[in-house]
């Protein structure tokens, strides 16, 4: 491979890079701004983040936030996983195409369908909207994320590593929790990763299934920013950008490493 | 000890194994056709054949991994259908070892003893047993990826063994590893398995490696077993032109049977004149029969002046090609009839006066009792 960077791939990197990033690193200096005045730079300060800590209303949303993207996202690792398993390993059962189809669909379905379409389940069902609808609408929203690491996994494993644990005498469900799960774990957290940091910043979702007091971090941020900016939300995005990179950086580095383990095996 | 076990000729000895009439079936292709086998216990049994052939489902319908479509598989008079590979006295080596990646070596091994639920002691002793067989003592608490191709070898092997099954299964054991290994490591095989008076039975696509260990070869094709014999037999008395090709380097001359004459065989082949003369007498043929007569090059002496009139089997050619491999030297020579001869010669001393030379015109001959025929 051409290891030297040629003048163009670095302009068009530079290029592409700013294009994404220049905008969320706007907002994290401003979050250092001293001034009250959203664009105006007034020199470095750490206020807003004190007076963050201090807002009660945000801090009761992103606890809200944080106790319903813990518990999605643990459903979602849990229904993901045991998709995946049934996508790679039951070989060509009836309905495949299908389920596989309807596994997939949430991640190309428009946010405001799958919202909308929660919103009137929910209704029909008499579930009252609150805490637990954006529970399970996030469930639905992620496990899609969670399967399709996890399969990508599966897809590489190899079997004689069961094949192995069986004839050894393990029957089916300890070679599971013997061989099966402890190698391919790291790719079910980098999904609950996933899953978790999805639910942390999904804004469209969550303003269709909430209910009296269940708002959350990002709604919270988007009625304040329509009353008018605030320092303080430019703050709360930041933290919520950090705990999001590091979920997706983390999930990444696993899925990795996960995929490398094998490789002793390997000729 | 080893020449004197032959319990596959002794009508009375009862098989460990026996296979059934078994046929494997994937969607339309025939994996295993109508195939019957016996395995004796403590036999180091190779089944040798090409790959495709079968030999393969044939170890993982005896592991339990692939069931019979048609057929019963026994095992001690048991039969195993229904028998999940947990619940059956047989272990297995894979070919890619499948160490387990999150275990360390003595992790490995002990992980067979203790889905048996032995108690601790037990099997940290039994542990200790296999690392010091395979010689691995100082590497007990290495992970797998720390090891070299041979070590993870012998991890392999010590966790397959360390359940002291009746019936070890190796699928290509030593196919990983570079020739000089390959070589040390089927010698300890043997010795392994002789020490212990297992059942081993090795699937391989190594003609050379089933020589060396086996008791007994199965040579495969195409789902079935095409002989079944000693690894001598097989290459000195091969049933059919695919096993002479397909064990070891053969010459198959083709031809028609004149007749009988003194015991021997007479065959008119275009590239010898006069008729050859081969002493073959298990063979039934009658006159005119098309056969291949099978030389193995070893068998063939090359040499430059002509032979005695009373000479048989006279063939000759001029040399095309000599490749020295230091014990032997091949020469390839080119018949009248546009065949081409494969001719070994052992170098058995370091000088030779005048050797035989690139497009030098020479006689090759062969014994009547050195050619096999194969009816065609």
């Amino acid at each position: 491979m051409n290891r030297r960077l040629s003048l163009f791939n670095v302009t068009s990197l530079v290029i592409g890079f700013a294009f994404l990033y220049l905008p969320i690193l706007l907002l994290v200096v401003y979050s250092f701004n001293a001034s009250r005045l959203v664009t105006v730079w007034g020199g470095f300060s750490t206020q807003w983040y004190v007076a963050l800590f201090r807002n009660e209303a945000l801090m009761e949303a992103a606890w809200v936030t944080l106790r319903i993207a813990l518990l999605s996202a643990s459903l979602a690792t849990v229904l993901g996983t045991l998709a995946a398993l049934a996508l790679t390993r039951y070989g060509r059962f009836f309905g495949r195409t299908l389920f596989t189809g309807m596994v997939y669909a949430p991640m190309v379905m428009p946010e405001v369908i799958t919202g909308l379409s929660l919103l009137l389940f929910f209704v029909a069902i008499g579930l009252d909207r609150g805490f637990w609808t954006i529970t399970l609408a996030h469930t639905t929203l992620t496990m899609c994320f969670v399967t399709v690491v996890v399969q990508s996994r599966l897809m590489t494993f190899d079997r004689s590593l069961e094949e192995a644990a069986m004839d050894l005498g393990a029957p089916p469900l300890r070679t599971f929790f013997s061989v099966t799960l402890p190698l391919i774990a790291p790719s079910i957290v980098a999904g609950f990763l996933l899953a978790f940091t999805l639910s942390l910043d999904d804004l469209v979702i969550a303003s269709f299934n909430t209910g009296p007091g269940a708002t959350t971090l990002p709604i919270r941020i988007y009625s304040q920013v329509r009353l008018g900016l605030s320092p303080e939300v430019n703050a709360a995005s930041a933290i919520l950008i950090g705990i999001v990179t590091l979920g997706v950086v983390t999930a990444t580095l696993l899925s990795k490493r996960s995929l490398l383990r094998e490789e002793p095996n390997a000729h | 000890m080893r020449r004197s076990f032959a319990p596959w000729s002794d009508p009375a000895a009862k098989p460990l194994i026996r296979f059934e009439n078994v046929t494997k079936r994937f969607g339309d292709a025939v994996a295993v056709d109508h195939l019957s086998l016996n395995i004796y216990e403590s036999e180091f049994f190779c089944l040798l054949g090409p790959s495709g052939c079968g030999k393969t489902t044939l170890m993982r319908m005896l592991a339990g991994f692939e069931h019979p479509s048609e057929g019963r598989i026994t095992l001690a008079d048991r039969d195993l259908a229904g028998v999940p590979p947990y619940r059956r006295p047989v272990n297995m080596m894979f070919q890619s070892y499948a160490l387990f990646p999150h275990m360390s070596v003595e992790r490995n091994i002990a992980f067979g003893l203790k889905q048996d639920g032995l108690p601790k002691a037990e099997i940290a002793a039994r542990v200790d047993e296999m690392l010091r067989l395979v010689q691995l003592e100082r590497l007990a608490k290495r992970s797998p990826s720390q090891l070299s191709g041979g070590q993870r070898q012998r991890v392999a092997l010590a966790r397959a063994l360390a359940k002291k099954p009746k019936v070890l299964l190796l699928d290509e054991p030593l196919g990983a590893l570079d020739k000089k290994l390959r070589e040390e490591t089927q010698f300890e095989l043997m010795d392994i398995q002789h020490d212990l008076g297992m059942t081993f039975v090795v699937v391989t696509h190594d003609q050379e490696e089933a020589m060396t260990m086996a008791d007994r070869i199965a040579v495969m094709d195409h789902g079935r077993i095409v002989q079944v014999a000693t690894p001598g037999e097989i290459y000195e008395q091969p049933k059919t032109r695919f096993i002479a090709e397909f064990v070891g380097d053969v010459n198959i001359i083709e031809g028609n049977v004149l007749g009988q004459e003194n015991g021997h065989w007479r065959v008119r082949s275009r590239s010898a004149q006069p008729p050859l003369t081969i002493d073959d007498p298990d063979e039934v043929l009658h006159s005119d029969q098309a056969v291949a007569i099978a030389v193995r090059p070893e068998k063939m002496v090359i040499q430059r002046d002509p032979p005695g009139t009373d000479a048989v089997n006279v063939l000759t050619g001029e040399v095309w090609d000599i490749g020295y491999l230091g014990d032997w030297t091949v020469y390839r020579v080119k018949l009248a009839s546009g065949e081409i001869l494969r001719v070994t010669r052992a170098n058995r001393s370091r000088y030779v006066e005048s050797p035989i030379d690139w497009d030098e015109q020479v006689y090759v001959t062969f014994a009547p009792d050195a050619a096999v025929i194969l009816a065609e």
